[in-house]
This record gives structure tokens, C-alpha cells and sequence, in this order.
């Protein structure tokens, strides 16, 4: 194809940055700093004496490298590691929200009122640190449901914070999720009382604003028996040359029968066309199905950030629990994503689906990691893989890293993989009907990630899918 | 409606077309004949754009404008269609999508308002009728596990759908059984009218029978070496194609 290096790809659309006095301490990472954070959080002592662990835990620990990416590690006492917008709206009046902030969200398409609560849709808005905004909690609360920050969470309802907070992902889990305990700021907490269905999608935007910090974000979702949820965050950051830090921990708790369904559209600033700046994503994701027929369902679409380090995972503990992951994760430029999931099988009958579908374009690396664990416990367990890649040009990389370990004869692993390189035949085809050529690919790509896009709740099938096209204009060589 | 010129046009430096000249005129059926590696399906890509070969002489005039200026999708929107040889799979994308999206490009082009649903689902039932397609094929994904018989009977579907005034059909005849051979042709004769005309690439007579052409050509060598009337096409099936290759030696 003629359009072979011209790859022009389209500005990156959340690049903004909203003038917003903020309150930011100066950077560094040291135990006074952690106090600091603790204190204008006004947090009970255990949460600070935990935090103090984990940061200790973290100096003793080395950053991975096992992961097939290359970057400039983060210099962790450049960052500063509190920053919030100074006027901080109380969260029921709405109308109270800083001009500025306003028209932040309406630049990213999130209306916080009428809009969103036609599509029945409530939304929690964090913006750098702390959390600005939450809708609907009103009506959630008539059913008991609690969805609210988490900084709110350990005021309000600290009990079952402290119940579950780090029971999924230790403190000493990995380098950034111990990082993350000591110095989380904000996030996004939710509680599904036993036998609720929640009516709406529950919704986190992730903003990353001031510049030189890095967002440490905590999610914590407990889904008590019999219940249902569909939790679906957002996030994007301002176009700068430097690399920022995000390294958030997302832990979900499913208890006996109860659902968790999470959803993820990534669009982190990915970096300009010469791979100068974008967003570090190194972030823990894990989630407990803790009792009988329990389930937790991940889907991403992963089309940000310059270096990904993300495994969604399930640790099927209960008898007859369900994982699935689905996975769509498109890499450009420069951008480089090292990404699957973590298939833990504990609980007898136990099953697990693994979807991943990659797409590499420009120079970009994009991999797909995935361990599946059957334990000797796991009696009959079940597990069917399939990760797909597709290549748009020459000069980019597809890497499948599978690791597969049975414990128990009784099991079934499954594991398909395929790679293709898009077919010239199927964009002239489409030429020949009359489509032009981002039509073309925009067809394709689509048809080839279908299986993974229409697990998204339908509101963010539409988003998902244009941002994959965004994504992908001029790529194809 | 078409007139080539002289056309020459090489791959991989190697030349294919030699000097190719060929005028079609509006509602004639051609039939173009010949041997394997004649240029046959070379003619068919280099007439829809495709990048893979290069035209290093000539010229192509099609209802009155340079062809070969123009990018692959103005020349279908400008009403060329080529029913592929070997049409391919999109997986995931429905045939219906698919066709939406064409139609829509085609209206669109043409300063037509686009269909409503309604309207293009009447369109879809009414076409894929001509050459008896069930309407689950139209929903299922753009030839995805289609058998061959499907896939060209999609191919004239398609056609149906985006009415072109010149439609080249490169052996689409290949791999059809008697009957899927009879419904194609079916298809492609309703579908005959005194503005639009077509090109018929095939090796063989039998295709012919169903589907009438007003001229016969025989490729050879990248070059048109021999025209006649239909009956050309039965004494080809008789002798073969050894004596014209002697005749042009």
C-alpha cells in the first residue's frame, strides 16, 4: 500500500490541561510525605500504620523487569504525590462544581447530570488525587448500595474497608501495588448489599491533570452474595513530553452468586508520533470469587498510554466460579503494552475464558501475557484461551507469552492462538464496494475485535469503537 | 461506457499487459477468453486500482473520464464493480454492515438521500432474491465460511445492491456446480439493461450458455488478438486455444 510510512494518526483528543488551583505538595517519597498525605485526609491510625507497612515493604523491593517493554524507570522522588483541585465541591450540589471542572468533563463527554442519568448511568469523576464528583448516590443509596470515593468510603463506612482492603492484592503483592498502598490518594468505592442488583452501570472517569504527579488510585468493588454490578472507568490524561505515573490497584470481591462485570476503555495520553512523553499504566488489577458460584467478568479496550503493564486476573476460590477476560488492546507508534491476565483456579468446577485480541500498528510492541493456574484443589476445572493478534505493518511486534500450569489431571486447558497481518485483499475489497480505506480498516478491525467489543455495556460499544478507529487512522503499511 | 487503449501494465517489473485495446459500449456483454497467464484477472485488478500492478502505458476513458486517475473507491462509486475471483473473508463484519455501508457511499456519491432502514431492508430482500440467497447469509459475517457457490452468489448480490453501469466478473463461473452456475447467471441477466454492461472473464464456453455475449475476445499474451460473435466462444471450446496461439506465432 502507498500510505506504507505515512503514518499520520490523529491528535490525541483529551490533550488539554484545565486551569485549576491546586493544592500539590512538592515532590518526594519519603515517610513524612506519607504522614502528610494520611493527615489532610483526615484518616483513621490504622489506615496510616498500613500505609507506613507498605511503604516499608516498598523500599525493600525492586521494580520488574520481566515484562517485554523498555523505559526510563520513574525518578519516585520527582513525583509529587498528592495534588488536588483547591476548590473541592461538596458532592450533592452539583451546580456548586468549579466552571473549570465543569467544562473539563464536558470535554470528555461526561455530564454528571441529565445527560447521564437518561442513560442510567451513575459516575464518580477523579481528577488527579481526589474524587470531585459522584452522581446518583441518592437513588443508590435507597438500595443500600454505597458507591462513592474511597476516601469518603474510610470516613463513612470504614469498617468494610478495612474488612477488605488489600485482602485481593497484598501490600507486598508486586513493586507497584505496594507503592500504590503507601500513597493511594483517591478512588472509587462500591458495595452491593446481598441480593441487589444494581440498575445502572456504575461509572469511574480517571483524570490525570497537574503535571510532575503521578495518580495512585485505589478501587475497591465488593459484589455481597447474590448480587450483580457492572462497573465500567474511563480514563484519559494532557498531552506532555514528560512520562507520568499511573499505578492504581483495583480489587474486586465477588461473595457467593454475586457478579462483578468490569469494564475498562484505557485512553491514557499515549505519547506523540516520535514516542516523546505518554502516560506509564502499571497497574494491578485482581479479583476474588470468593464463594459458590461466584463470578467476575473483566473486558478492556486498551488503546492509551506509552507502556503498559496490566493483567486483570480472577482467583476462583469458590466451587463452580467463573472468570472470563476479554481483551482488546491496540498499540501504536511507539507504544508499548504488556498485557493479559491471571487465570487462578482453586475452587472445584471452576471455569475460566480468556479472550485477548491484539492489534500492533506503527512500531509499537504489543504482547499478551496470561498464566492459568490449576491447582490440585481445582477438580474439574475448565480453562479455553484464545489470543489473536494482528499486525498492521511491518515494523511493529506481536508477542504471546502463555503459561500454563495443571495441578490436577481432572482438568480441561484449552489454548488457541492466532496471528495475522490485515489483509491488503480485505481493504481492496472494501475499496471496491466503495469504502475509502479508514472505512476500510475501521470495518475490520472492528469485525476482528467484535467477540471482545460486545461485552461492553452498550453505551461504550459505540465509544469503544470509534476510539479503536481514532486509533488506528493512517496506521496501515 | 469504456474504452481501453493500448494499455499496458507489469508486476513485479514483469510486463502482463502488452497493448491491450478494448471498447465496450453501454448494455453490451463482453466476453474476454484465453488461455492461463494470458492477463486475464490482470485486466480485472488493474481496471478497479489495484496498487499491486503497475500501468506503465496507455489509457483507460470510462464514461468520459481517466480511469486510471482515479483511487480504487471513486472508480466503484463512479459505477465499477468487479465481482472477485476468490471474494474475502471479513471476519466479524456482517454482510449487512457491510453493504449498508457500501449502498451508503454509492447514494452518497451520487447526491442521493440515504435509505432508511425500511427501505434498505426491502432493497436486500428484493436483491438477494435474483439469485436465491436466504436472508440468514445476508446476516451472517462478509463470506465467512461460505462455500465457494455462496461466495459468488454474494458477489452477484452485491452487484445487485450497488447497481454499477459496468460490472466485470473474473471467472466467477470457476468452481460452481451446475446449478449455483445457473442461479449466478440468472442473477447477472436480470440485471442486464441497455445502460449498464459487462465484462466476462472465463476459461470456459459453458458459462456462455447462460449468460449471452454480444462479443467474444480471445486475451493472449497481454493483447486481445482475436474478437468475434458468440459463436467464437463454442469453436474456442472445440479446438481449443492452440490455434490461435499458432496463428498469432
Amino acid at each position: 500500500m502507498e500510505i506504507l510510512d505515512e503514518i499520520t494518526g490523529k491528535d490525541y483528543e483529551f490533550g488539554f490541561t484545565t486551569n485549576i488551583e491546586s493544592d500539590k505538595i512538592p515532590a518526594g517519597l519519603n515517610e513524612g510525605v506519607i504522614r502528610l498525605i494520611s493527615q489532610k485526609k483526615n484518616e483513621p491510625q490504622w489506615l496510616l500504620d498500613w500505609r507506613l507497612d507498605a511503604f516499608k515493604i516498598w523500599q525493600t523491593m525492586q521494580e520488574p523487569e520481566w515484562a517485554h517493554v523498555q523505559y526510563t524507570k520513574p525518578d519516585f522522588q520527582a513525583i509529587s504525590y498528592y495534588a488536588a483541585p483547591k476548590s473541592k465541591p461538596k458532592i450533592n450540589s452539583l451546580d456548586d462544581l468549579d466552571p473549570e471542572m465543569r467544562k473539563t468533563m464536558d470535554k470528555l463527554g461526561i455530564s454528571l447530570d441529565e445527560q447521564k442519568r437518561l442513560n442510567g448511568i451513575a459516575v464518580d469523576f477523579v481528577m488527579d488525587s481526589v474524587s470531585v464528583a459522584t452522581s446518583f448516590k441518592e437513588k443508590l443509596g435507597e438500595l443500600g448500595i454505597i458507591f462513592c470515593s474511597i476516601s469518603e468510603a474510610i470516613q463513612n463506612h470504614g469498617e468494610l474497608v478495612q474488612k477488605y482492603l488489600g485482602t485481593v492484592v497484598p501490600k507486598k503483592d508486586n513493586f507497584y501495588a505496594a507503592l500504590n498502598s503507601a500513597v493511594f490518594t483517591d478512588g472509587s468505592f462500591c458495595y452491593i448489599p446481598k441480593g441487589v442488583k444494581c440498575p445502572m452501570e456504575l461509572s469511574t472517569y480517571f483524570r490525570i491533570n497537574e503535571g510532575g504527579t503521578g495518580q495512585f488510585e485505589r478501587t475497591l468493588v465488593i459484589a455481597d452474595e447474590e448480587s450483580y454490578v457492572s462497573y465500567l472507568e474511563g480514563c484519559t490524561a494532557p498531552q506532555r513530553d514528560e512520562n507520568q505515573l499511573h499505578a492504581a490497584v483495583v480489587e474486586l470481591i465477588a461473595l457467593e452468586r454475586a457478579e462483578i462485570k468490569y469494564s475498562t476503555v484505557q485512553n491514557w495520553y499515549p505519547g506523540d508520533k516520535e514516542g516523546k512523553g505518554g502516560v506509564f499504566n502499571f497497574v494491578t488489577k485482581r479479583g476474588l470469587c470468593d464463594g459458590y458460584k461466584s463470578k467476575i467478568s473483566w473486558t478492556q479496550v486498551e488503546t492509551g498510554s506509552a507502556v503498559t503493564w496490566k493483567y486483570p486476573s480472577c482467583v476462583l476460590k469458590g466451587d463452580y466460579s467463573v472468570g472470563e477476560f476479554y481483551s482488546v488492546a491496540v498499540t501504536n507508534h511507539f507504544q508499548q503494552a504488556d498485557t493479559g491476565t491471571k487465570m487462578i483456579h482453586i475452587g472445584r468446577n471452576s471455569h475460566s475464558t480468556i479472550i485477548s485480541k491484539g492489534i500492533s500498528a506503527g512500531k509499537s510492541n504489543n504482547s499478551y501475557r496470561g498464566l492459568v493456574q490449576i491447582n490440585p484443589s481445582a477438580q474439574n476445572a475448565r480453562n479455553f484461551s484464545q489470543c489473536d493478534s494482528l499486525l498492521m505493518t511491518d515494523q511493529c511486534g506481536a508477542h504471546t507469552f502463555p503459561y500454563i500450569e495443571v495441578n490436577n489431571s481432572t482438568a480441561q486447558v484449552e489454548h488457541e492462538a492466532t496471528t495475522s497481518k490485515i489483509g491488503e485483499d480485505q481493504i481492496f475489497y472494501c475499496l471496491q464496494r466503495g469504502l475509502d480505506e479508514e472505512q476500510a480498516i475501521s470495518m475490520i478491525v472492528n469485525g476482528y475485535a467484535k467477540e471482545v467489543l460486545n461485552k461492553l455495556p452498550m453505551e461504550f460499544a459505540v465509544e469503544a469503537q470509534k476510539l479503536l478507529a481514532i486509533s488506528l487512522e493512517g496506521s496501515v503499511g | 461506457m469504456m474504452k481501453i487503449e493500448n494499455l499496458k501494465a507489469s508486476i513485479d517489473g514483469k510486463e502482463i499487459l502488452r497493448g491491450l485495446n478494448l471498447e465496450v459500449k453501454p448494455g453490451e456483454v463482453h466476453a474476454i477468453m484465453g488461455p492461463n497467464g494470458s492477463g486475464k484477472s490482470t485486466l480485472a485488478s488493474v481496471l478497479a486500482g489495484r496498487e499491486d500492478y503497475e500501468v506503465t502505458d496507455g489509457t483507460v476513458t470510462f464514461n468520459g473520464q481517466s480511469l486510471l486517475d482515479m483511487d480504487p473507491e471513486i472508480r466503484a462509486r463512479e459505477g465499477l464493480f468487479l465481482a472477485f475471483q476468490y471474494p474475502v473473508e471479513i471476519p466479524g463484519v456482517s454482510n449487512m454492515n457491510f453493504l449498508k455501508a457500501a449502498v451508503g457511499e454509492m447514494r452518497k456519491h451520487r447526491g442521493q438521500d440515504p435509505l432508511t432502514a425500511k427501505e434498505f431492508l426491502a432493497l436486500v430482500k428484493e436483491k438477494s432474491a435474483l439469485v436465491e440467497l436466504d436472508g440468514q447469509l445476508a446476516n451472517r459475517a462478509v463470506n465467512e465460511g461460505f462455500s465457494g457457490g455462496e461466495k459468488k452468489r454474494n458477489e452477484v448480490f452485491q452487484m445487485a445492491m450497488l447497481e454499477p453501469t459496468l460490472a466485470i466478473l473474473d471467472e466467477t463461473d470457476s468452481g460452481l456446480d451446475i446449478d449455483a452456475l445457473r442461479i449466478v447467471a440468472q442473477g447477472v441477466n436480470a440485471m442486464r439493461s441497455p445502460e449498464r454492461s459487462f465484462v466476462v472473464i472465463t476459461h470456459y464456453q459453458r458459462l456462455l450458455d447462460y449468460i449471452v455475449p454480444d462479443v467474444v475476445h480471445v486475451l493472449y499474451k497481454g493483447q486481445i488478438v482475436k474478437t468475434g460473435p458468440k459463436e467464437l466462444a463454442l469453436e474456442l471450446e472445440e479446438k481449443g486455444y492452440d490455434w490461435i496461439k499458432e496463428t498469432v506465432a
